[in-house]
C-alpha cells in the first residue's frame, strides 16, 4: 500500500506544479490582451487623471511579476480580488454560481456515466449486430449535433410542445430537491447527450481489444456464459481506459457548460466567465479559468489513482 | 484391438477453414483421429501443421476467422459439428478442459487463481464455494505446488511460470474431465521448470485416468508423455502409431527429418594461443542492478575472435542482462568491459561510432524486431547508410550483398515488407541487420528459440557460415543445450545472476559438472520414452518439487 500512496503523493505533487505553470499562463495572457484595463473600465470618456487614479488604485502601476505574486497569494487563501464591474468580492460572485454549476454537472453525471457503462458493456456483448449499430449512431448523431441545437430541440419537444419540464432553468432559494431536479432535468438531459456517445463507444473498443486475450479464449473453453466473459473476466481489465475517459467527460461537463448555461438560462459559472469576458472583469476570468484549471487536474489525478487502483499488479505486489 | 465402446473422441475427415485475404483458405485438410478413454495422444509438428487448430477442434471450437468446414467429431456419441452452442459450452470445462501454452497469459489477471479454478465447478453446480475451493488445494497437493493451501488466493503475476503451469492443469481438472487438451504447456518453461509440469502432468493424468491431447513441437517431450504420436505437416497427417514404434522406425522421409534435426554440430575450435591474442570482449568482474535488485555478482568471461560463447542458464539468470552491460543499454555497477584489450566506456552513449559499430546483436523475437511497416531494404540498409556513410547505387548493392549473404534472393525480397516473411525468413532478416555494421562481434539473444527446428536449424548453420566467412565472435545466450552442443565452442553456465562454471564445450559435457550444470544437462528430455520415468527415479520424486522452486 506505501507504493501506491507514494505514487498518489508524486501525482498530487505534479498536479500542483501543473496548476502553478497554468496560473502563470492565465495571468500573463489576460496581462498580454490589447488596450489597458483601466481605460476599458472607465470607457472612451474619461480623463487621463481618473484613468490613472484607477491604475493606482488597482495597483497597475506596479510591475507584473509583483503583481502575479500577489494575485497568486491571494488565491492560494481563497480571496481572487474584487469585481472590477460589481466591486463585489470575487470569492463571493464565483462561489455560488460554482455550487450550481457543480450540481448540474453531477446530476448529469450521475445519468451518463452508468448508462454509458452498461451501453458500453451490451454492444461489446452484441457486437455487429443491429443493436450494437442503432446505439453507434443514435450516440454518435447526439454527439456531431452542437450542444445548444440538442437543448432547443429538447425545449421545442419537452417544454413548448408539452411543457412537461420549463423551459427555463432559473433557480430560486426557497425551491426543494425535487423541484430542482425538475427545472434543471432539460439541461442536465442536454449533457448527458452529448457525453455518453464517449464513453460509450470507449467502453465498447476497451472490452473488445480484450477479447483477443489468451486468457478470454480460456474462459471462453471453461464454458463460461458470454455475458460472464464480458462483465467479469473483460471489464475488470479494461477499467483504465475507461476511467480515464470518463474523467475527461466529467471535466468537460464542468468547464464545456457554457452554451448549455446560456441556452437554458441557468445561473452557473460559465455564464459568470462570458459575462465577465464581454465585460472586462479580469478578476473573475482570472479566477474561472484557475478554476477550471483545477478541475481538470484535479479529475485526471483521480482518473489515474483509479487506474492504479483497479490494476490488481498494483494492489497486489509480490 | 480396443472395443468400440471404449473410444471416447472419433474425429473423421475434419477440415477446417481459416479466413484470409477475404476469402476461406482451407488449413487442416481431412484429420482422422480416434482417442480412447484413458489414453494419450501426443499430436507433434512445426508452426503452421495445425496442431492447435486440430486440439481445439476437439471441443468444438474454432478460433476467430476459423470455422470447422467439413467431417465429423463425435465426443462420447455426440456429434460436436452439429450440436449447438450452448449445448458444446456445456461440454467445455466439464467434460473437455483446456490446458494453454502460457499459462501467465491465460490465466486473467484481475482474479486470484482459486476463483478462476472454482468458476466451472460452482457453474456447472458440481460442488459448492467452499467444497471447490477444498477441492483445489488437494489438486494442487496432488501436483506438489508450494504451500498448496495458500497459493490459489495469490493473484496470477505473484506466482511463477511453472507453478502456473501446474495450476492450470490443476484447473483443468476441477471437473474431472474425460478429455484434457495440453496445447504446448512446456514449451515456454525452462528446462528444470518443465520437468516437474510434465511429471505433475503425467502423474494425474494416470491418477484419473483422463484422457488427453498432447500437442507439442518437441519430440523428447512428447516421447515421454504420449501413448500414440501423430506426426502433422501442413494440416496433414504424415503418420501415426504407438510411441516405441514412432521413435525406433519411423516410416516416413518428413519424420525422419525431424527425428534427424539435433544431429548439426560443428567442429569445436580452441582458443588461440601466443602473446597477440586478445579476447574481442572481456567481461571482467561486472555487478549490475534494476533499481536496487541486484541482477549481476561479478560476472567474467572472455571471448576471442572467431569463437561461440555459449551463454546458458534458466530464465532470470541474467543472460540477457549481461549481453545490455556489454552492449551498455544497462552501466554496471561495478567492473567493466574491455573490447580488443581497450576498456569501453559503461554507456553506450559515451562510445565512439566505432566501438558501437562493432558490437551488434540479434534478437529472439524477429517478429518484434522488425518494424512492420519498413521496407527490408530499408531495415538492412540504415545500418548500411549511417555506420559506412553508403548512398545510392553503392549503399544497393551493399543491401543486394547482404542478402544473399543470408540466402534470400534480393530481386524477391528488396522491397518487401517483414510482415510478408516467415518467421525464419525474418530472423535471417535480423542477421543481415547485424552484418550491415561490419561487426567483429555479435550476440545472439536466443535466436532460435521461437523457430521451429528445420528453420531453427538452418539458421545455426548460416551464422556458422557467416562465422568463418568473417571471421565472427558470437555471445550465443540460450537456454536449450541441444543448440549449445551443435555450435559452441565454449560455454558459460550462469545462475542467479553469477557464472557457476566454464570452459570448452567438451569439458562441460563431460563430468564431473558443477551441480547446477549437471541439473540443466540432465533436465533436457531425450528421446528414450522411459527418460522421464529414470529421471525422476534417480533424483527421488520428492526433490523434484524444490529443484526448480527455489
Amino acid at each position: 500500500m506505501g507504493d501506491i500512496l507514494q505514487l498518489v503523493l508524486k501525482r498530487l505533487g505534479l498536479g500542483v506544479i501543473t496548476l502553478l505553470v497554468v496560473s502563470i499562463l492565465i495571468f500573463f495572457a489576460v496581462e498580454l490582451l490589447p488596450g489597458d484595463i483601466a481605460q476599458a473600465v472607465l470607457g472612451q470618456g474619461a480623463t487621463d487623471e481618473t484613468v490613472a487614479a484607477l491604475r493606482q488604485k488597482l495597483g497597475l502601476d506596479q510591475p507584473a511579476i509583483l503583481r502575479y505574486f500577489q494575485w497568486l497569494g491571494g488565491a492560494l487563501t481563497g480571496d481572487f480580488g474584487v469585481s472590477l464591474v460589481s466591486g463585489e468580492r470575487v470569492s463571493a460572485a464565483i462561489t455560488d454560481r460554482f455550487v450550481n454549476t457543480l450540481f448540474l454537472a453531477s446530476y448529469a453525471a450521475v445519468i451518463a456515466v452508468p448508462i454509458s457503462i452498461i451501453l458500453g458493456v451490451i454492444v461489446a456483448l452484441l457486437r455487429n449486430t443491429l443493436f450494437d449499430r442503432v446505439a453507434n449512431v443514435a450516440t454518435l448523431t447526439s454527439i456531431s449535433s452542437p450542444e445548444f441545437f440538442l437543448g432547443y430541440i429538447l425545449i421545442l419537444y419537452f417544454a413548448v410542445k408539452t411543457s412537461y419540464f420549463p423551459a427555463i432553468a432559473s433557480l430560486s432559494a426557497d425551491m426543494t430537491f425535487g423541484e430542482l431536479l425538475h427545472r434543471t432535468f432539460l439541461p442536465a438531459l442536454t449533457l448527458v447527450l452529448v457525453v455518453t456517445a464517449h464513453m460509450m463507444r470507449m467502453t465498447r473498443a476497451a472490452i473488445i481489444n480484450l477479447l483477443a486475450s489468451p486468457y478470454i479464449e480460456m474462459a471462453r473453453l471453461k464454458g463460461v456464459p458470454p455475458w460472464k466473459i464480458i462483465v467479469k473476466h473483460a471489464l475488470p481489465n479494461a477499467w483504465a481506459p475507461i476511467i480515464n475517459v470518463v474523467a475527461l467527460n466529467l471535466a468537460y461537463l464542468i468547464t464545456g457548460v457554457v452554451l448549455v448555461e446560456v441556452v437554458f438560462v441557468y445561473p452557473g459559472i460559465g455564464q459568470l466567465l462570458v459575462d465577465a469576458v464581454a465585460k472586462r472583469d479580469f478578476p473573475i476570468v482570472q479566477a474561472c479559468c484557475l478554476i477550471f484549471a483545477a478541475t481538470f487536474i484535479l479529475l485526471n489525478l483521480a482518473a489515474d489513482v483509479g487506474a492504479i487502483l483497479t490494476n490488481p499488479r498494483l494492489r497486489h505486489p509480490k | 484391438m480396443v472395443p468400440k465402446k471404449d473410444v471416447l473422441l472419433e474425429i473423421k475427415d475434419l477440415r477446417i477453414e481459416g479466413y484470409s485475404d477475404e476469402k476461406w483458405i482451407e488449413i487442416v485438410h481431412g484429420i482422422d483421429l480416434t482417442l480412447h478413454k484413458g489414453e494419450v495422444l501426443g499430436l507433434i509438428g512445426e508452426s503452421g501443421a495445425g496442431k492447435s487448430t486440430i486440439g481445439l477442434a476437439s471441443m468444438g471450437f474454432a478460433r476467430d476467422g476459423c470455422r470447422i468446414s467439413g467431417g465429423s467429431i463425435e465426443f462420447d456419441g455426440m456429434e460436436l459439428t452439429t450440436t449447438p452452442e450452448n449445448d458444446l459450452r456445456a461440454l467445455r470445462g466439464s467434460r473437455i478442459a483446456y490446458v494453454a501454452q502460457s499459462a501467465a497469459a491465460s490465466f486473467n489477471p484481475a482474479h486470484r487463481i482459486i476463483d478462476q479454478h472454482t468458476e466451472a465447478p460452482i457453474q456447472y453446480r458440481i460442488q459448492k464455494r467452499v467444497e471447490a475451493q477444498e477441492d483445489a488445494m488437494e489438486l494442487y497437493h496432488r501436483l506438489r505446488l508450494p504451500n498448496p493451501d495458500e497459493i490459489g488466493f495469490r493473484y496470477p503475476h505473484q506466482v511463477s511460470g511453472g507453478q502456473l503451469q501446474r495450476a492450470m492443469t490443476a484447473m483443468a481438472m476441477a471437473c474431472r474431465p474425460d478429455l484434457i487438451i495440453f496445447d504446448e504447456p512446456t514449451t515456454a518453461l525452462d528446462v528444470t521448470t518443465q520437468i516437474e509440469v510434465l511429471a505433475a502432468i503425467r502423474d494425474i493424468v494416470d491418477q484419473f485416468n483422463t484422457a488427453a491431447i498432447y500437442i507439442t513441437h518437441d519430440l523428447a517431450v512428447v516421447a515421454q508423455m504420449a501413448d500414440t504420436i501423430k506426426v502433422l505437416l501442413k494440416g496433414e497427417e504424415v503418420e501415426e502409431a504407438p510411441t516405441a514404434q514412432m521413435l525406433d522406425k519411423p516410416k516416413e522421409e518428413y519424420t525422419k527429418s525431424l527425428w534427424a534435426v539435433r544431429s548439426f554440430k560443428r567442429p569445436q575450435k580452441q582458443r588461440p594461443t601466443g602473446a597477440d591474442a586478445v579476447p574481442i570482449v572481456s567481461v571482467q568482474g561486472i555487478d549490475a542492478a534494476y533499481g536496487k535488485t541486484k541482477v549481476l555478482d561479478d560476472v567474467s568471461f572472455d571471448i576471442y575472435p572467431g569463437m561461440t560463447v555459449a551463454v546458458v542458464g534458466e530464465s532470470g539468470s541474467g543472460k540477457s542482462t549481461t549481453a545490455r552491460c556489454i552492449t551498455g543499454l544497462l552501466p554496471p555497477t561495478k567492473g567493466k568491459i574491455l573490447f580488443k584489450g581497450e576498456e569501453l566506456p559503461a554507456r553506450y552513449q559515451d562510445r565512439s561510432k566505432d566501438q558501437l559499430r562493432q558490437a551488434q546483436m540479434i534478437y529472439q523475437m524477429a517478429d518484434t524486431a522488425l518494424n512492420p511497416k519498413i521496407r527490408i531494404c530499408d531495415i538492412i540498409g540504415r545500418p548500411a547508410q549511417f555506420y559506412s556513410g553508403l548512398h545510392g547505387g553503392a549503399l544497393k548493392t551493399r543491401v543486394d550483398e547482404l542478402l544473399d549473404l543470408i540466402e534470400l534472393d534480393p530481386a524477391k525480397f528488396y522491397s518487401r515488407y517483414p510482415p510478408e516473411l516467415s518467421g525464419g525468413q525474418k530472423q535471417r532478416v535480423g542477421i543481415a541487420r547485424a552484418l550491415a555494421a561490419d561487426p567483429a562481434f555479435i550476440i545472439c539473444d536466443e535466436v532460435t528459440s521461437a523457430l521451429d527446428q528445420l528453420v531453427a536449424e538452418g539458421i545455426l548453420k548460416l551464422l556458422d557460415r557467416l562465422q568463418q566467412e568473417f571471421n565472427l565472435a558470437y555471445m550465443f545466450i540460450t537456454h536449450d543445450l541441444a543448440t549449445v552442443r551443435s555450435i559452441a565452442d565454449e560455454v558459460v553456465v550462469m545462475q542467479r545472476g553469477k557464472v557457476v562454471e566454464q570452459g570448452p564445450k567438451d569439458e562441460m559435457f563431460t563430468p564431473p559438472h558443477h551441480p547446477y550444470t549437471d541439473l540443466l544437462l540432465s533436465s533436457v528430455p531425450e528421446m528414450d520414452p522411459n527418460w522421464l520415468t529414470t529421471l525422476l527415479e534417480e533424483r527421488g520424486v520428492d526433490d523434484i518439487g524444490e529443484a526448480a522452486d527455489v
